[in-house]
């Protein structure tokens, strides 16, 4: 598999990505600044979590105007894998790539913790690893990653199975008291309708070493691998 | 701005009648406004301190790990695998309280320059935060703003914040407490100082444009808060942490090349400290030309650019060679890259504006005449004795009444506002262990990190304190099985020309030379902050402590959390001290009596043999005791770890609340399998040891019978803050 981490100015996750990409895939990933342009050679293109430039206007808004989103969006309309995490998820919604927004958490407070994740589907190259059903955890720190979309769009992406990840208790249940930003029918990632591109809010990157409290995001990066090995 | 320079002014400055004499004298005539500005703020009790130099030069700084200690901008040790450790802790005390946010923000933007500026990659941040009492509206309002203000910075930029302190009590009502401390991590033979050299080579300025913020801001922390505290804030700076980060990426970058020969960022009296402290310490002249200056408002004066301190610059001497190189790597970070001057032979800083000479002063005598003040002091006297104390309620409810009260409640609603994993090294997080444990990336070690200062030890016994704050740093690391190295100081002491708080200042160094030096653990950087005080009210005195120590193998790190059916062993001897005890004040409602003693002796035996036990992998978990004493620990640790505790009966000899509460010193609580073991082990190595507890089950059950749910110890644990912050508004 060949991975590209997109650099923009205030990104601050991209070296945790190069290291969760490196330890399941042998190889280190190009790291790519946002003037590049070209994306050729690549399977998965990664936009990391951070602060793009410092979030001060909206979220990823500025991020998703950088030179390098068109390549992103030329990439994803080839088929090619897209994963934006946390900053990078609120960059591909900006870019109008993934439906919805996501607004300030709903308590107004960073949140820096662990949480939990129900994968809702086990059939995609992101969670081929995962059981339907199963339930991870995985760090989340964000000030804004409370997904928001019209009930419309919602039902559309419950309706066409793109519903990828939703906040959980560790046993499952999809609940307010998991729901800890607040979003949208606890939903924390979602998919495209060719379900190539995967955004989430939470941190899968920083929990593949025990060493650091845990492995259970590794699976994702490992079923990346099995699916675009080459 | 046509202002009279004279007498009045130079008061108004901070300058004394001496202090401005003396000026006169250097210059020979009248100093220009400028010129006065530059006096007045590197005179400052901020910038060149003045009262505590003399006590400071006493602590031990030196180690064969030690590579550089106090005079850069942040203490550098050795950590092995050819990699160095930089790090150092700084006061925002005085900001803080003014605007809450933009103080410990700028707060924590202003320690990250001073490690990054040595060419280290930050890897971590800590803090340590004292507020006044809880009950008063103001500061609940400053303890949202502080933690939003740390997380809001330390989150953007991407370095993770992963450990602190926090303390509440009626002195800090009116001056909060914001020590902040980053450390970094950088190749050993790759460290970057601030002497300047090279008569010729260009003086270049990186980062934010200058503004009119933060203009005598040194000034404003080298002072007393009056009535008019409110009316300070614009002297208070506004931080930008995006610009910070492209700054620490860019300088990074740029480090990375041989472009570099001098660095230093430009934090309090901005371009005046930087320039003179990087000329005098190289002995060369400087010539700065201001219309070169990146301004983002118009005209700026000398004097205001001179003195602004507006936020995430820096200023470089750079090879003339590889200018266009530093140049690009800027360009490339959307950063300002403008170069302000050039290095001279003259001796002298020489500053131009508009084709003026706005300010011409001989560098020899302004560092070398600094005012340097032998302030009177007066011994602290020694508490009385505390003769026997009556437990008023039992242990089940005294226990409820600690694990609750805002000294000790669980700290989780702070820590859940900042970002502990970024970086994707955190082994151990804020909560997790007596220290933060991050691991360097594409190495095996670690470093464990903590903070530590007892402030009503302190108060009750300013050398007990002091040496109290540095064993319990060294303890902390030690609890997670890494051998500590190295501290950073932040001295945090009220008016020092009251010879009661010189003589508080000067005990605790004392105390804290005493325990460095028995401990192996040098001070290597530090910050003093005085004139903590609002309107004659002084702050308890608090030199508070950054512990940084080295663990080979990242893996053998341990935390406090239990898991079941082990053996809990207290390590350390017991006398049941509870005088200055957290169980004396907030259950039996008293501050008194001396605080307990520290036998640096036993402490350094019991921590060592500690240490070794961890590194044998045979304990599961330790935690050490100090606030609250052995029963609070052990609530910690069963709570990290969701196990219960069932208590064995306390040995005899000692009342049993001052056996579970008392806060004797160099002691440490270790969950094993095999006690037996543990206690030969501990017999052979002359270290008191005793079995008290095994663990399993849902349930605290404690010696004398009495059992509390872990859901029940937990819900009295974490009430406090979420219950404080998100109650009723107040105003």
């Amino acid at each position: 598999m060949h991975a590209a981490v997109v650099v923009f100015p205030g990104i601050n996750r991209e070296r945790d990505m190069a290291i969760a990409l490196e330890k399941t895939c042998g190889r280190k990933p190009r790291m790519v600044w946002h003037k590049e342009t070209d994306l050729s050679g690549i399977d998965l293109v990664v936009l990391p979590g951070g602060f793009s430039y410092g979030d001060y206007l909206r979220c990823g808004a500025m991020a998703a105007q950088s030179p390098v989103m068109r390549a992103v969006r030329a990439h994803a309309e080839r088929g090619g894998h897209v994963l934006g995490v946390c900053n990078g998820f609120q960059i591909l919604t900006e870019a109008g790539m993934l439906p919805g927004a996501l607004l300030r958490n709903a308590s107004l407070r960073f949140l820096s913790m662990d949480c939990h994740l129900r994968v809702e589907r086990a059939d995609t190259d992101f969670t081929r690893h995962y059981q339907r059903g199963q339930v991870f955890r995985a760090p989340l720190a964000h000030g804004d990653g409370n997904y928001f979309a019209d009930d419309a769009t919602l039902d559309r992406l419950e309706g066409e199975g793109l519903v990828a990840l939703r906040y959980a208790t560790p046993d499952g249940a999809i609940v307010p008291e998991a729901n800890l930003n607040g979003s949208a029918r606890n939903i924390a990632g979602i998919y495209t309708p060719n379900l190539r591109v995967l955004g989430l809010m939470p941190h899968p990157e920083d929990l593949v070493d025990p060493l650091m409290g845990g492995t259970d995001g590794k699976p994702l990066f490992d079923g990346l691998v099995a699916a675009l090995a080459a | 701005m046509a202002q009279q320079v004279n007498q009045a002014l130079a008061r108004q400055f901070g300058l004394s009648a001496d202090e401005y004499a003396k000026v006169l004298a250097i210059m020979g005539r009248t100093p220009t406004l400028t010129e006065l500005g530059v006096f007045s703020v590197m005179w400052s009790e901020h910038c060149s301190y003045k009262s505590s130099r003399v006590w400071l030069k006493t602590l031990p700084t030196k180690a064969p790990w030690v590579i550089h200690g106090p005079g850069e901008n942040a203490g550098v040790i050795d950590i092995g695998d050819g990699l160095a450790a930089i790090f150092k802790m700084e006061s925002h005390n005085h900001p803080s309280f003014i605007e809450p946010y933009q103080g410990a923000a700028t707060g924590v933007g202003g320690i990250l320059r001073d490690v990054f500026t040595m060419g280290a990659r930050p890897i971590a941040n800590l803090n340590a935060l004292r507020f006044g009492d809880p009950a008063l509206p103001r500061t609940r309002r400053i303890v949202d703003g502080v933690v939003r203000g740390i997380g809001g910075y330390g989150n953007c930029v991407g370095v993770p914040t992963v450990g602190g302190e926090i303390n509440f009590h009626p002195s800090y009502n009116g001056n909060p407490l914001v020590n902040a401390m980053t450390v970094g991590i950088a190749p050993k033979d790759r460290i970057f100082l601030s002497a300047a050299a090279g008569i010729g080579n260009p003086v270049v300025y990186v980062g934010s444009k200058t503004g009119r913020d933060g203009i005598h801001g040194a000034t404003m922390a080298s002072a007393e808060f009056g009535k008019d505290a409110e009316e300070k804030r614009p002297t208070v700076q506004v931080g930008d942490p995006f610009t910070e980060k492209l700054l620490i990426e860019a300088c990074l970058e740029l480090m990375a090349t041989d472009a570099i020969v001098a660095i230093q960022d430009m934090g309090a009296a901005g371009l005046t400290s930087s320039s003179v402290e990087m000329a005098g310490k190289g002995g060369v002249g400087i010539e700065l030309v201001l219309d070169q200056v990146p301004q983002r408002e118009t005209g700026m004066t000398a004097y205001e650019m001179m003195l602004s301190e507006s936020q995430e610059r820096m200023l470089m001497v750079l090879r003339p060679d590889r200018q266009d190189v530093a140049r690009a790597i800027f360009e490339k970070w959307d950063l300002d890259f403008a170069v302000i001057g050039h290095l001279t032979d003259t001796g002298r800083i020489v500053v131009k504006h508009r084709g003026v000479v706005e300010a011409d002063i001989p560098l020899d005598p302004l560092a070398e005449q600094a005012p340097l003040y032998h302030r009177p002091t007066v011994e602290p006297p020694k508490p009385a004795p505390l003769g026997p104390v009556a437990d008023p309620v039992g242990l089940a409810a005294g226990l409820m009444t600690l694990i609750g009260c805002p000294d000790v409640a669980s700290r989780a609603w702070v820590w859940d506002q900042y970002d502990s994993t970024v970086g994707g090294q955190t082994v151990k997080r804020p909560g997790g262990a007596d220290a933060a444990v991050v691991k360097i990336e594409d190495h095996a070690r670690a470093l464990a990190l903590t903070t530590d200062c007892t402030p009503r030890y302190c108060k009750a016994d300013p050398e007990v304190g002091g040496a109290q704050a540095v064993a319990e740093a060294w303890r902390n690391i030690t609890a997670t099985g890494a051998l500590p190295l190295a501290v950073t100081d932040n001295m945090n002491f009220g008016n020092p020309e009251k010879p009661e708080i010189m003589g508080q200042f000067a005990a605790a160094i004392r105390g804290m030379a005493a325990a460095c030096t028995a401990l192996d653990f040098p001070v290597v950087s530090g910050n003093v902050s005085l004139y903590n005080e609002t309107e004659g009210k002084g702050i308890l005195p608090t030199p508070a402590i950054g512990g940084v120590g080295v663990l080979e193998d990242a893996s053998k790190a341990v935390g406090i959390a239990l898991i079941p059916e082990l053996d809990l062993v207290l390590i350390g001897h017991s006398a049941g001290w509870l005088g200055q005890s957290l169980w004396l004040r907030e259950v039996a409602g008293r501050e008194d009596g001396p605080p307990p003693p520290v036998d640096l002796a036993v402490e350094r035996r019991n921590g060592d043999f500690v240490r070794g036990r961890i590194l044998s992998s045979t304990v599961h978990a330790c935690h050490d005791v100090s606030d609250g004493g052995v029963l609070v620990a052990i609530a910690e640790m069963a709570l990290a770890g969701n196990t219960g505790v069932r208590l064995l009966p306390e040995p005899a000899g000692v009342p049993p609340h001052a056996f579970w509460f008392g806060e004797d010193q160099g002691r440490y609580v270790l969950a094993v399998a095999d006690s037996a073991a543990l206690l030969q082990s501990a017999a052979f190595a002359g270290v008191p040891a005793v079995r008290i507890g095994q663990t399993g089950g849902g349930d605290l059950t404690l010696p004398d019978g009495g059992t509390i749910s872990l859901p029940t110890l937990r819900a009295a644990h974490e009430r406090f803050f979420p219950a404080w912050m998100n109650g009723p508004a107040t105003r």
